[in-house]
């Protein structure tokens, strides 16, 4: 009985030596594990940096129209302009799948390069900016508007009370929601694959492919991403409680 | 005697509704450096409008507003530049959460004045130390009280060195066991010579210490004069009725 046991474990160690270490297998999970973590943080940065500005002309339109309106001049016009492009923006980004904004990418807007690394980027920065977009001016919207008028009768202009009064605000009040985009942003990449990029799911398919073992590079990726992600809410975890210090 | 005019407002009106609610219907006022104007009047009768439009965070459909010789309501005035002279306080506070008393107090003069920390610092512990709030410099907001938090929001316009200061119902939010500690520092304030125009129901405060009161009501100005006229001979009957509710 034990002698059967002792048998299985060490028959799972074989064949995990045999997926892994013959031929230098696992460099290619490590590749695809990199590739993955790298189109992950550099989306994460764009989808920010986008969801802060379309945050920032959708919510300063919804609040400051009618008394741009009344104080005259072109800057109602603008802005309406601008309010008018970042909603084309997230009616097409969240109105189609990823996959295929990721194939027009790779196949249509950057033919001249097959850095998949960086076209992933690109897809799914600009992808994940729409919902980021949405999450940060829901966050926006759920300050206090005397906040506002707090910062603006101190002197400060629009930009400078959302620098300096709303969006620190703001970060903490949408933090769990923005770990979970994070979540998904990171899972999501596993579609990078279909335009040829080696990330970490490409990565263990072409393991599997190579050994026709699919239980262990499967799982090990599985576990892989899991691992990630709890360390991701981890620290988040421990974000959120040092800015809630301010609420004992 | 007019370099002595600090705001002039010239038939200041805003309407809702392209028209068909008037919270302010021509309002015309001076208020001169050193004045404690108070502004009083039932719910609804457009004073809080009124003052929130001095500063302009309600832009007002028609009307003039000149703030020291200035007419701020043009729109090629710069209004941020203005603010900074104009503190305001507000019914619900409004201090920043995520920041420490100190943070409230230093950020607007280290920003737009471009004072050192070590210099915005010392002044508002200066500031602090008159409130005598000194020792909470480091709490944030939601560690005080309600008339504590008033209290450091006050100090937190003055440190901008306004000429002006707005108070935008400041004890109406507070227990009223907390509503004294924030009228003497509004009484000291007036003692030390800050223009103030203040929107309160605090008929004591407005007998003690307004050098002018105004009455207001449907977004007109009834009735203004001394406090001594306003309470003791009353002449609309609005004001008259008014009078007989609140007192």
């Amino acid at each position: 009985m034990y002698l059967t046991v002792f048998a299985k474990i060490s028959s799972i160690i074989e064949d995990f030596k045999f997926v892994f270490f013959e031929d230098l297998r696992y460099m290619k999970i490590v590749e695809g594990f990199l590739n993955t973590l790298k189109i992950t943080a550099g989306a994460l940065l764009i989808g920010v940096i986008i969801g802060i500005i379309i945050a920032a002309v959708r919510t300063s339109f919804d609040k400051n129209k009618e008394s741009m309106k009344l104080r005259g001049g072109v800057g109602y016009y603008i802005l309406s302009f601008l309010n008018f492009l970042c909603q084309i923006y997230l009616t097409v980004i969240r109105g189609t799948p990823v996959v295929v904004q990721l194939m027009i990418s790779y196949f249509v807007i950057f033919v001249s390069t097959d850095n998949g690394v960086l076209i992933g980027i690109f897809a799914f920065g600009i992808n994940s900016g729409a919902y980021v977009a949405e999450i940060f001016r829901a966050g926006i919207m759920s300050i206090d508007n005397g906040q506002f008028e707090a910062g603006r009768s101190l002197g400060f202009n629009y930009f400078q009370t959302m620098k300096n009064i709303i969006i620190p605000q703001m970060f903490k009040a949408v933090l769990p929601t923005l770990c979970n985009e994070f979540i998904a942003l990171l899972k999501e990449t596993s579609v990078a694959g279909y335009v040829g990029v080696m990330d970490l799911t490409k990565a263990g398919n072409i393991v599997a492919g190579r050994t026709f073992q699919y239980f262990i590079p499967l799982f090990t990726v599985a576990i892989i991403y899991l691992v990630v992600v709890m360390i991701l809410t981890s620290l988040v975890g421990r974000l959120e409680r040092r800015l809630r210090k301010s609420d004992r | 005697m007019t370099d002595n005019i600090l705001i002039k407002v010239k038939d200041l009106k805003k309407h809702y509704n392209g028209g068909a609610v008037k919270a302010l219907d021509g309002i015309i006022c001076e208020i001169r450096k050193g004045e404690v104007v108070v502004i009083i009047g039932p719910s609804g009768s457009g004073k809080s409008t009124f003052l929130r439009s001095l500063n302009l965070l309600e832009i007002p459909t028609a009307g003039h507003i000149y703030f020291e010789g200035t007419d701020i309501t043009e729109r090629k005035v710069n209004i941020n530049n203005h603010r900074q002279k104009m503190g305001m306080v507000f019914q619900h506070f409004n201090l920043f959460p995520n920041m420490t008393v100190l943070k409230n107090m230093t950020i607007a003069p280290m920003q737009l004045l471009g004072k050192s920390k070590e210099e915005a610092e010392k002044q508002a512990f200066e500031m602090l130390e008159r409130v005598g709030l000194k020792d909470r410099a480091d709490a944030y907001p939601s560690q005080l009280s309600g008339g504590q938090k008033q209290r450091v929001a006050i100090v937190r316009a003055l440190c901008m060195s306004p000429d002006v200061m707005l108070f935008d119902e400041p004890t109406s939010a507070l227990d009223p066991e907390m509503v004294g500690e924030v009228l003497d520092v509004m009484k000291e304030l007036a003692a030390d010579g800050m223009t103030m125009a203040v929107v309160t129901h605090e008929m004591g405060f407005a007998k003690e210490v307004a050098t002018r009161v105004i009455f207001m009501d449907d977004g007109k100005i009834l009735e203004e004069g001394t406090p001594k006229e306003i309470f003791e001979n009353p002449q609309n009957p609005r004001l008259k009725d008014f009078l007989s509710k609140v007192l």
